[in-house]
């Protein structure tokens, strides 16, 4: 809009001075020798209207670029909770065959199921279609996501059914002690 | 009347000078209302705008109480619906009138796509209105996290990951949402930034274009109506026959609201647990649902492409010709005109099946 505005003035000065000062006006143009890509000269009205868009997208950027940056999450806010390599989770008596527990590995929601053979499994609960936090399904013995119905394989974390396109991410788990703890993979 | 200031009213005669009320009051006279068979969806507007009011006025209220904070945000809640005297019947106002809003606001939508009130020179009312459609849902998005309970949380979770599959800006926009990689209490105070600041400012403002356009251009007049001749054409007086009527529905549509909460007082689900799994069963709300459905429709991968990133794709182009076909069937072709009609048709009965599949399933 100011931009327009400026316009508007810069061609009512022109018209303005048209009649008696036409020719001083030429003359002042021809001081402008800007015909850098041999287009002909270019004319005041020209250069200023150009000038003033070119203005107006700098101080558009200048505005904008403080704004995003002081909405940009930092790197640091990522970082916040304390990087987790090891974790005990609970007893194994805790955690009875066929049953699997959601708890908070680090930054991330993890899930330790025991099967009903008897195998104790670790994965990231984030599931990999729209990163909601899946559960062991004791009924399925699936790991399964209550958002959009996605199953997983409760031994190897793979993708069954639904939209998930990729198999969760595993964690490792082993007893230690009588008690389950669960590290990186 | 109010101009006639010869019988000595003096506090008229001050009004008049300082606010120009007669003529006000010509305007008002002057625009008239078509009678027709489908002159009932000339309440719809008006109908959105009342709610629209308790919207505000309930929203300022709740303010009062509610802290914006992750620890305290649920408990907030919780006490406004059992301790603040009428807590639960402020909150309840706010989030069954949110609803109601919508609803009316989307019948007011296809109200005017099958009347065709989009024609030359309308189409920035049209425009317009679709644009506060969009920030009616974007209110009803941000205003559902900030309860903090946890449906509210995964609900946002998706959301936002969905809007993260965006080509181009759609990663960017999440993030600055979300304020990190995870929903936390940076996203809180952005969505309640957004819920009572942003978005009202972008509202009111345009809000207040739309009801211009709509001034300027009196009420439209569907075909069947515009055609007939004029002795038989028939016109009510917007002031005061209109608007005393509208008066009427106003106080309907408040009574349906209030009727809803005294029946149904909005509840609060237990408090979001980030590392908790997704609770069993749940939905986004009812106006999202059509959506979400088809999301849910899509295969993981179609071709190349991640089935995710087809659906929205498919769905922003289906909304892009919604916005765009009454903008290119101007009355010029019969063709054109049947064609956005049926396009509309479609739409519609696709948001419904989809709408209720997703709720019964």
């Amino acid at each position: 809009m100011e931009d327009n505005s400026a316009t508007k003035i810069e061609e009512e000065d022109k018209s303005s001075q048209k009649p008696e000062a036409s020719e001083s006006h030429a003359e002042a143009d021809s001081h402008w020798d800007l015909d850098i890509l041999g287009e002909g000269q270019v004319g005041r009205g020209t250069l200023m209207r150009t000038a003033m868009g070119g203005i107006a997208l700098l101080w558009g950027g200048m505005t904008l670029y403080p704004i995003y940056s002081y909405l940009k999450p930092k790197a640091s806010d990522k970082d916040e909770q304390t990087k987790v390599t090891s974790l005990e989770v609970c007893k194994v008596d805790e955690l009875p065959k066929g049953s699997g527990r959601n708890f908070r590995f680090g930054s991330t929601p993890a899930l330790v199921i025991h099967t009903p053979d008897g195998e104790i499994h670790a994965f990231k609960a984030i599931c990999t279609h729209l990163g909601c936090t899946v559960q062991y399904r004791n009924d399925k013995d699936a790991i399964w996501c209550a958002c959009h119905g996605g199953q997983y394989d409760s031994h190897s974390g793979k993708n069954v059914a639904g939209p998930p396109p990729k198999p969760l991410a595993p964690l490792k788990a082993e007893v230690v002690n009588g008690k389950i703890v669960v590290s990186q993979a | 009347m109010v101009g006639d200031t010869r019988r000595g009213n003096k506090l008229l005669g001050f009004l008049e000078e300082r606010f120009a009320l007669s003529t006000l009051l010509h305007l008002a006279e002057k625009k008239k209302v078509p009678i027709h068979r489908h002159s009932v969806w000339y309440y719809m507007g008006g109908i959105a705008a009342i709610y629209l009011a308790v919207q505000v006025v309930t929203g300022i209220l709740l303010m009062v109480y509610y802290v914006p904070e992750i620890q305290s945000a649920h408990a907030s809640i919780l006490k406004i619906n059992s301790q603040i005297d009428f807590g639960w019947f402020i909150r309840s106002l706010h989030s069954w009138g949110a609803n109601l809003m919508i609803a009316v606001v989307v019948l007011h939508l296809f109200s005017t796509y099958f009347m065709k009130a989009y024609r030359r020179p309308r189409e920035f009312t049209w425009l317009s209105g679709l644009l506060l459609l969009v920030l009616c849902m974007a209110f009803g998005f941000t205003g559902y996290l900030l309860p903090w309970d946890d449906v509210s949380f995964f609900a946002t979770k998706i959301g936002l990951d969905v809007a993260a599959k965006t080509p181009v800006l759609g990663g960017v926009i999440a993030d600055l949402l979300r304020g990190g990689e995870a929903i936390s209490q940076a996203t809180i105070s952005r969505f309640f930034v957004i819920h009572v600041a942003v978005l009202p400012i972008c509202l009111l403002g345009l809000l207040g274009g739309h009801l211009l356009f709509v001034q300027m251009h009196g009420m439209s007049e569907p075909d069947a109506f515009k055609n007939l001749p004029a002795p038989k054409k028939t016109y009510e007086k917007f002031f005061p026959n209109f608007f005393f009527k509208d008066i009427l529905v106003w106080i309907l549509a408040l009574n349906v609201l209030f009727v809803l909460v005294m029946l149904a007082p909005w509840g609060i689900g237990p408090e979001a647990d980030p590392f908790g799994a997704a609770p069993i069963g749940i939905k986004p709300e009812w106006y999202f649902l059509s959506m979400f459905q088809f999301l849910k429709l899509v295969p993981p991968m179609i071709g190349p492409i991640e089935g995710e990133l087809f659906g929205i794709l498919l769905m922003g182009i289906a909304a892009l010709a919604f916005a765009v076909l009454p903008l290119l069937d101007q009355g010029q072709s019969k063709s054109i005109s049947k064609l956005a009609t049926a396009y509309g048709v479609i739409i519609a009965i696709a948001a419904i099946a989809l709408s209720v599949w997703g709720a019964l399933s």
